[in-house]
């Protein structure tokens, strides 16, 4: 009975339904954990609580379907391997990678979702169907999609992968109409799938995945590195919309269910970026930006004033506020951590001491809260823009580490600019305001910055890590 | 080579133009340094030092008949007559207040660079002498006023008794009435401030001050567009009147730093207010040589009244710092030379296209190029509202779709769901009811998610969109050796996913601590 019961297929695949289910539910609790630092954990634990139940019953399933075939044994031969070595791998990379590295793994595991999804849109063509009528029409027309929006999640991450890994130049891809380029694929897409489900062929899949490959290349190339935290959002997006489409494809509710919440959180997520660089979403995920060309004739901004860490230390050592915006200058130089150590040993002396978080500093969503915490500062002193703005103006020393566009004044008083009208934090009313930089050159947008030139800025060059840990030793 | 000259300042000036480390700088511009002996004596620098750093010492005549003079108090007719025809003479000649004195330099055939006509914007404040000097002027009139005032600065309680701290109102947050302010109040006073330019109000606080503002309800407050102070309001001034009155029966000390370009200084303080004073208390008139501030201030006096006010008018305040401020004033000369000498060749290049240059030549082949063209700079918080306007609705329209179309687009997209689900066969209508619900769950689930969370919140979704690693294993049964090595792979990739995903996350979520209670 023990050995029927395990290998009745009916009876695992009811059960799995049911269990999946209880994992969809599990994960919507997880998203909905994920909202607030307090419930965060316990709601990776119900992510993690979900996929471990729809693993399992999957497993099942698998295991009491094999054992009716031939094949079965080494099929789950090969689900063993590749879990344990997937999962191995996995965790592997997640203990070793750096903070400051987030970016590119997210980026890089988006692509799997990717491939996973044109393997199985594969997978599903060269599998004998057993549908007819309109049902394999349907059946057709789902293979097609599932793997188009995977081949373009899959190329995307890649490129987005390289990009913040710094293994291809982010600058911007400006091929001659691009929006053509990118609406004929579409059209094409369309096309073939017609022709697909009036005549399906390996040859029409062969071109489809190719043509998907290429619009994700091409879609993420064309975007500028500065609006990195948008594509990451969106290629999260994606690799839902992928999941949803095998879904489809498979006729199972659990990976539609997970799809379309992961592709609704990350276009949702994509949505909030944009708004916080007053961008149009869809000139994002084409990219627009950047084309504008910039102003004729960059005006002579004025001087800007060096100041060196002694200084700074006791303009610190005396103001009795202090806010740090970090940008991704600071992920760069990896300086959290003397930045951390700065702000402990300002807040032992009384100071009062602040983060003010831009919502896109860095090259992922919130990328400047997780390096922040890496480093041990308490997540109440780091605030968003909007918390932190209407403060700046009482404060005696703000500085700006690694930072550029997202504090430039001239979104907020050059209509003429390219960045105008996005939010900014504004810095510049501070009483002082000391920036941590490189050299003179213009942030991601390629906007100058009014902002090094005020009366109140005084520029610190050199490696931000090197030049905070000058200031530790001042102080 | 072009030649300069470093002439000595006449009595009661103890400043000098040029510190011997200046003079050393100014060589390195090409230029041969000339300096009239004992030049330097006043503020303690002796000629040695000055032939130390290569100037060659010599007499008055030779001094003035340099190629270019420096100097800082405008010259006199007998050091007119002194100039070269063709010379450069560079000082504070307050063009606005002496017409004649330009007149009589333009006579001469002299090129007059007036260092106090530097205009008031960020590329020119290194050479901005009037701030350099109001800066040591403001801190000495701190000074001045704690050596005639009887008492501390600072409040404390001691053995013999307590002691109310000093209340000081400065009138005025420029340059000078802010150094007097952070003078004051790192002496331990209570500082007050007045300023007609509310913009001021926070640097006032920076410094240790406390801003008092003249609220003038009926009255648009005006923004200073140059960077100075305007003249003021009736509505404006009887109030201010009031405020001072009050003030001066309050506090020790009143510093008054009021200064309007070219004209004469506006009166603050009556001498009603100053009788209202206690006997002892001290008043510094720092405008006293445009006429005063203060009534019954005498330029470069010390006066004291009827009720034992003292009232000090010295217009020297910046010389009697005489060190510092020779060292202040020679490096905005040095920047000012530095931008003329493009060439660094010892050649006085002027390049009247340059708003700075053309604002500091005040005279030139023999005519008063004085007053420049107008130049509006700095003053923020009028650009930015003046901005402002065209931007903002630019923003909106740009990205927001208008209601109607939005609801045509939303119209729409449920239409092409029901005619979907009303033509497709089972299970795509219970397939796109799943999605849409999950769609509108996900939506609803993110919105209210706090922004640091949104990496973890990515890294969470990253690894559920594992979950298709179940689509993969469903196929790995597949009767196709193909279709099994590729469901395989999937499975492979899939789980990495999974596995790093949430491994990654639980790393970051263990990172995020609240800080401790304080």
């Amino acid at each position: 009975m023990t050995a029927g019961f395990w290998t009745d297929a009916a009876l695992a695949s009811t059960v799995a339904d049911a269990a999946y289910i209880v994992a969809a539910l599990l994960f919507i609790l997880s998203l909905a954990g994920l909202s607030a630092h307090e419930t965060a954990r316990r709601g990776v634990a119900f992510g993690i609580a979900g996929m471990a139940i729809a693993l399992a019953s999957t497993v099942w399933v698998v295991a009491a379907t094999g054992s009716l075939v031939p094949q079965g044994g080494f099929g789950l031969t090969l689900l063993a391997v590749a879990v344990l070595a997937g999962g191995a791998i996995g965790l592997w990379r997640a203990r070793v990678v750096e903070m400051t590295g987030m970016p590119e793994l997210i980026a890089l595991l988006h692509s799997f979702v990717g491939l996973a999804a044109v393997l199985v849109g594969w997978n599903g063509h060269l599998a004998a169907s057993e549908l007819s009528g309109s049902l394999r029409d349907i059946h057709h027309a789902e293979v097609f999609i599932g793997v188009f929006i995977g081949g373009v999640t899959f190329t995307g991450s890649i490129v987005a992968f390289l990009k913040l890994s710094a293994r291809i130049g982010s600058r911007p891809l400006m091929l001659p109409g691009k929006n053509a380029l990118n609406i004929a694929a579409l059209v094409l897409f369309v096309a073939l799938t017609v022709w697909y489900v009036l005549v399906p062929g390996l040859g029409l899949l062969v071109a489809v995945t190719a043509l998907a490959l290429l619009l994700g290349w091409h879609l993420v190339a064309s975007i500028g590195g500065g609006d990195m935290p948008v594509v990451v959002s969106m290629l999260n997006s994606y690799s839902g919309w992928a999941a949803a489409a095998a879904g489809f494809l498979l006729n199972n509710d659990l990976l539609i269910v997970t799809g379309a919440l992961v592709g609704s959180s990350g276009a949702y997520l994509s949505y909030i970026m944009c708004r916080a660089m007053n961008r149009s979403f869809l000139s994002v995920i084409a990219g627009g930006f950047g084309i504008e060309a910039p102003r004729a004739g960059e005006e002579e901004q004025g001087e800007h004033r060096e100041t060196d860490a002694a200084s700074v230390a006791t303009l610190l050592a005396s103001a009795s506020s202090v806010v740090i915006t970090p940008g991704y200058g600071m992920a760069v130089a990896q300086a959290q951590y003397p930045v951390a150590k700065l702000a402990e040993r300002l807040r032992a002396r009384g100071v009062r001491v602040r983060f003010g978080i831009h919502p896109v500093a860095g090259r992922l969503p919130g990328h400047m809260n997780v390096l922040l915490a890496e480093a041990k500062v308490p997540y109440d002193i780091v605030l968003e823009m909007d918390e932190i703005n209407d403060d700046l103006a009482a404060t005696d020393v703000v500085l700006v580490i690694g930072a550029n566009d997202t504090v430039n004044p001239a979104a907020a008083e050059d209509p003429g600019s390219p960045i105008a009208g996005m939010p900014v934090l504004r810095v510049w009313e501070a009483a002082n305001v000391i920036v941590f930089k490189r050299s003179m050159a213009s942030g991601y947008a390629g906007v100058q910055n009014p902002l090094f030139f005020r009366e109140n800025t005084q520029m610190l060059f050199g490696d931000a890590k090197e030049r905070v840990e000058d200031i530790l030793r001042a102080l | 080579m072009t030649r300069i000259g470093i002439v000595a300042e006449p009595a009661g000036e103890n400043r000098v133009a040029v510190s011997p480390a200046t003079a050393a700088r100014i060589i390195t511009l090409g230029y041969t340094v000339s300096v009239e002996r004992g030049a330097g004596a006043a503020s303690s620098f002796p000629d040695d030092a000055y032939a130390a750093a290569g100037a060659t010492l010599v007499d008055r005549g030779t001094a003035w008949a340099a190629d270019v003079v420096l100097a800082i108090t405008p010259p006199a007719p007998a050091d007119i007559a002194r100039l070269r025809a063709g010379a450069t003479f560079v000082g504070l000649l307050s063009p606005a207040l002496r017409p004649e004195l330009l007149e009589q330099l333009a006579a001469r055939g002299v090129t007059a660079l007036a260092l106090d006509a530097v205009p008031r914007i960020s590329r020119a404040q290194s050479m901005d002498v009037l701030s350099s000097m109001a800066n040591i002027a403001g801190y000495r009139a701190v000074v001045e006023a704690a050596n005639e005032f009887g008492r501390f600065f600072t409040g404390q309680v001691t053995a013999a008794g307590k002691v109310p701290p000093a209340k000081v109102l400065v009138a005025g947050a420029g340059v000078a009435g802010l150094a007097a302010i952070g003078a004051a109040s790192s002496l331990g006073a209570i500082v007050r401030a007045t300023d007609p330019r509310p913009e001021v109000a926070d640097q006032v606080r920076s410094i240790g001050g406390q801003y008092l503002e003249v609220v003038v309800p009926e009255e648009q407050k005006e923004v200073s567009a140059d960077g100075y102070a305007k003249a003021t309001s009736e509505a404006y001034d009887r109030r201010a009147r009031e405020l001072y009155s009050e003030q001066a029966a309050d506090v020790d000390i009143i510093i008054t730093t009021a200064l309007i370009p070219g004209r004469p200084a506006p009166r603050l303080i009556t001498a009603a207010d100053v009788a209202a004073m206690r006997p002892g208390s001290v008043v510094v008139d720092m405008a006293a040589a445009q006429g005063g501030n203060v009534e019954g201030s005498v330029a470069g006096e010390r006066v004291v009244t009827a009720n034992g006010v003292v009232i000090l008018g010295y217009t020297d305040l910046a010389g009697r710092l005489p060190q510092q401020a020779s060292q202040l004033y020679g490096t905005n000369l040095l920047n000012l030379l530095t931008l003329v000498t493009p060439g660094k060749e010892g050649v006085l290049a002027l390049d009247l296209d340059d708003v700075v240059q053309r604002a500091v030549v005040v005279a030139r082949d023999g005519e008063v190029t004085w007053p420049p063209p107008p130049v509006q700079v700095s003053a923020a918080p009028a650009a930015a509202s003046a901005s402002a306007g065209p931007a903002a609705p630019a923003g909106p329209a740009r990205r927001r779709l208008s209601t109607r179309a939005q609801t045509g687009l939303a119209t729409a997209g449920i239409a092409v769901l029901f005619l979907v689900c009303a033509f497709a066969p089972p299970p795509l209508p219970q397939h796109f009811l799943v999605l849409t619900l999950s769609v509108v769950v996900g939506f609803s689930v993110i919105g209210k998610v706090a922004h640091a969370l949104h990496t973890p919140l990515m890294s969470v979704t990253n690894a559920i969109s594992g979950i298709i690693v179940i689509g993969a294993m469903l196929q790995l049964t597949s009767d196709q050796l193909i279709v099994q090595l590729l469901a395989a792979v999937a499975a492979l990739v899939a789980s990495i996913n999974i596995f790093g995903g949430f491994a990654v996350t639980r790393r970051m979520l263990a990172m995020f601590r609240r800080g401790d209670a304080s």
